[in-house]
């Protein structure tokens, strides 16, 4: 794993194209892409230079995500208050206005398109049912797009786009609120989910998710 | 009102038919009672002394040694003309704003009050709401059929008013009849004629302490602000679709739904509320959080044609704040 983040943050470093999105001299593009002296590693090391993340690493894409939910999550990671040790030494010293620039910068990315997910057809039924449906008689599991919205596209600042996110990262937040390593989402609401699901549903769902594309605006 | 202790778990009881003064005054009441009508053929009477309302709910069922009714599976629709109807009908359920729009005052769908489009005992499911029409309701004389109640949740619960079309869709309306062959199939095998449990909302017991709104806006802070905002407007998605439905304000249900009741709500929102936490919430505290949604503002009743007064007097004799002092103004009044 560490092979892979050097030599990808290697590749990162080497990009001299900025993204679209943000004017130059903006401070959370500034950030996500060379840093800071204080020890804060660029974003685009691990999230891409597009903000689409890694699949294989299981990085997740933060293009077009909530503004105040990628703020929220960066302050939580600094604080400790969401373990995520590959991440919280380089974010030692970042300041809320720092977090919410790099919140504004990253939202005003242009979100990522479905995955080319391999499903089975198992997987699949499995999966959207769970996301659109959920399994209400004696399980009481709400729908992923019940919450996270009709496409996937997110909610607000506490439920953030599912559709197009890599279902390697889906599946490990899921994993994580099932074994009670992640536990910052309010009122333990995907906490209750997905301690209810099996690492088969867990795999579906995610995968599905993953390789959903965005409803277009209505 | 006396407050007698009562037990706090959930009770079904037959239907009764309660003389109730107008609604209450104050902030907070003692152990409100609720005043069903009787709908369906196993309903009791409904006395003399019964005031109007077109929106009234089916009472809950008696408990029964037969379980819960159980629809048929998603993937069972059949094909053919009718196959396409079901599955038109369980669109126009699932998201109204996009299938039947013109009839929309607001943004709700079927399903924000029927949970699992429909299916959910203890949600107000169709499969029970199918076999109890038609009905003959005394308050109105005259049989009223499941068109007409469809019609009623347009009117109220969707506020057709404002609607585009400004009213319901007429009863013989394609809408109308695919709805109804969703609530039909879904319905398969159940007997027709007799009142499942599960039907409507449980009725809860008069809570103990009264509601009170005080403890309902702590309530809605804590476990409901999350999902429906703080301004109880609900949310919109990233795309601007309807994802959490407004509980007050001009984009939610009118003064003359269903649910603008206090008991009928904390029913809904007990067995219900919040998502995928059903029952977490004391019933004490489901009591407090329906009166302190239905204390804010919202669409006029339709049927208000003089002053809000007139109104409470014929039209809510039953546990609601209709009438009384809002947060900015009467509650009922017109925007």
């Amino acid at each position: 794993m560490k092979f892979t983040v050097r030599l990808t943050l290697l590749a990162a470093l080497a990009l001299v194209s900025v993204p679209s999105g943000a004017e130059s001299g903006d401070r959370g593009m500034e950030l996500a892409t060379t840093g800071a002296g204080t020890g804060i590693v660029p974003c685009v090391a691990c999230h891409g230079a597009d903000g689409l993340g890694n699949s294989a690493a299981a990085f997740p894409s933060l293009a077009g995500l909530d503004q105040d939910y990628i703020t929220r999550q960066l302050r939580l990671i600094r604080d400790g208050g969401r373990a995520v040790p590959v991440m919280a030494p380089g974010l030692s010293s970042l300041t809320d206005g720092d977090a919410e620039a790099l919140g504004r910068y990253y939202a005003s990315l242009t979100p990522p398109p479905a995955a080319d997910a391999a499903l089975s057809d198992e997987e699949a039924a499995t999966g959207e049912a769970l996301a659109r449906v959920g399994d209400w008689p004696g399980r009481e599991l709400p729908a992923c797009l019940q919450c996270h919205g009709p496409d996937g596209g997110g909610v607000g600042e506490a439920f953030p786009a599912l559709a197009g996110q890599h279902a390697s990262y889906l599946a490990a937040q899921l994993t994580a609120w099932k074994e009670g390593a992640r536990g910052t989402d309010p009122n333990d609401l995907m906490g209750t989910i997905a301690r209810k699901l099996t690492e088969t549903e867990i795999q579906a769902v995610s995968k599905w998710l993953a390789a959903t594309p965005r409803r277009s605006e209505r | 009102m006396s407050c007698p202790s009562l037990s706090s778990s959930l009770v079904y009881v037959i239907p009764l038919v309660i003389t109730l003064g107008a609604c209450s005054a104050t902030d907070s009441v003692p152990a409100p009672e609720s005043a069903e009508v009787s709908a369906g053929p196993s309903g009791s009477e409904a006395s003399s002394t019964e005031r109007v309302d077109f929106q009234a709910e089916l009472p809950p069922a008696p408990p029964s040694e037969v379980g819960t009714f159980v629809p048929p599976p998603r993937d069972s629709l059949p094909d053919g003309p009718f196959g396409e109807a079901v599955r038109r009908g369980e669109a126009i359920f699932t998201d109204t704003p996009a299938h039947a729009g013109s009839f929309l005052g607001n943004q709700l769908s079927c399903v924000n009050c029927h949970l699992d489009a429909g299916r959910r005992a203890d949600s107000a499911p169709m499969w029970a709401a199918w076999v109890s029409y038609p009905a003959y309701r005394k308050k109105n004389d005259r049989v009223n059929s499941m068109e007409e109640r469809i019609q009623g949740c347009f009117t109220y619960s969707m506020n057709a008013g404002a609607s585009p079309t400004g009213d319901a869709p007429e009863a013989a309306d394609p809408l109308i009849t695919d709805l109804s062959a969703y609530f039909f199939w879904l319905a398969s095998a159940a007997p027709t004629g007799v009142s499942l449990p599960g039907r409507g909302y449980p009725r809860l017991a008069p809570p103990p302490q009264g509601w009170d709104i005080e403890r309902g806006a702590q309530v809605y802070a804590d476990r409901c602000a999350i999902c429906h905002g703080d301004d109880g407007v609900g949310q919109v998605d990233s795309a601007g679709a309807p994802a959490f439905p407004a509980l007050w304000g001009p984009q939610s249900f009118n003064w003359g739904a269903g649910m603008h009741r206090v008991n009928t709500s904390a029913g809904f929102i007990f067995a219900n509320m919040p998502l995928g936490q059903a029952r977490t919430l004391s019933e004490q505290q489901a009591w407090d959080v329906a009166a302190y949604i239905n204390s804010q503002p919202r669409p006029a009743d339709p049927r208000q044609t003089g002053t809000v007064e007139e109104a409470d007097e014929r039209f809510h004799q039953h546990d609601c704040r209709y009438g009384d002092a809002g947060p900015e103004r009467q509650l009922g009044e017109r925007g």
